[in-house]
């Protein structure tokens, strides 16, 4: 029951660090900070050799492109041996045609699932559930999301979220629900009362003070 | 060891790596560049390489050393 709590205690959150760590990988021995520079989507699945895993793995392997294009690096993570991961691996790419052309961390002694709180016991108390950390190159967190054993990730919507963060980012501005690159953003609300009387005069489209957009 | 086999040698990427090294160049940047190869891919490749005294570090760039360069003609 200890064992159960400890393994539940640390849950990481946006806009702090993310945990540094240096773990076995099918790409050799890779430390978080191998990455500083570049957009990492840090992942974990439940198991290898298991269905809706396999058909994530096909998916992020088939965004891989357009991750790249943006900056992203993929980085997976399961509770399975190296060989384990390569044996998988070699197996989609056998079955499927498909190569995985990202590193997967062995995180046998789970150390980097418990830095992440990515094993939910009432999940399992084995594997780790589907969870995804988009951490910018600083090494800050920017996204969490975490997913149940029985649901596979929608990889539009991780796309989705790296360009809405990279659009924040270089323009100061904030999406709005459902947003998609060359849909209008959402200017930051007015702070002071003179800001808000001037903000319906410069040329927005506004709705009320509040919330107003602009094309980029 | 993504760089270095169990017997000592590099590795294709180690190689290239070693090849880069050897071309004058020195940080990971750079490295990866030349090399077609990600920048986390390099910095970890780097390490091993000098753990297993094919390249030596100074300060943030990297030299081959004379072992390393035996390996490299």
């Amino acid at each position: 029951m200890e064992e159960l709590k400890e393994q539940t205690i640390h849950m990481p959150r946006i806009s702090e660090p993310a945990p540094a760590f240096e773990a076995v990988t099918t790409h050799g021995k890779l430390k978080l900070e191998d990455f500083k520079g570049s957009w990492l989507i840090l992942f974990s699945h439940p198991a290898d050799f298991t269905p809706v895993c396999t058909t994530e793995f096909i998916a992020f392997s088939e965004i891989y492109p357009e991750l790249q294009k943006r900056g992203v690096e993929l980085l997976g993570l399961s509770v399975d041996s190296v060989s384990s991961h390569i044996a998988w691996a070699r197996n989609v790419e056998e079955k499927t045609k498909v190569k995985i052309p990202f590193p997967i961390i062995a995180d046998l002694n789970k150390e980097v699932s418990l830095a992440y709180g990515m094993i939910h016991p009432g999940q399992s108390k084995t594997e780790t559930v589907r969870c995804v950390f988009i951490i910018d190159p600083n090494q800050v967190i920017r996204t969490i999301l975490y997913y149940p054993l029985t649901t596979g990730r929608n990889m539009d919507e991780i796309l989705r979220i790296i360009d809405a963060l990279q659009t924040t980012d270089k323009h100061g501005v904030a999406t709005p629900a459902n947003w998609r690159p060359g849909d209008k953003v959402v200017v930051p609300p007015p702070n002071t009362q003179e800001m808000a009387e001037e903000r319906l005069k410069q040329g927005y489209e506004c709705t009320d003070w509040y919330l107003c957009k602009k094309k980029l | 060891m993504a760089c270095v086999s169990p017997d000592g040698k590099p590795t294709e990427s180690g190689t290239k790596m070693l090849r880069a090294l050897k071309a004058g160049l020195g940080t990971p940047e750079e490295i990866a560049k030349e090399a077609g190869l990600p920048v986390f891919r390099v910095r970890s490749g780097l390490r091993e390489l000098a753990e297993a005294g094919l390249a030596k570090q100074k300060d943030d760039r990297y030299e081959l050393s004379e072992e390393g360069a035996k390996l490299i003609k």
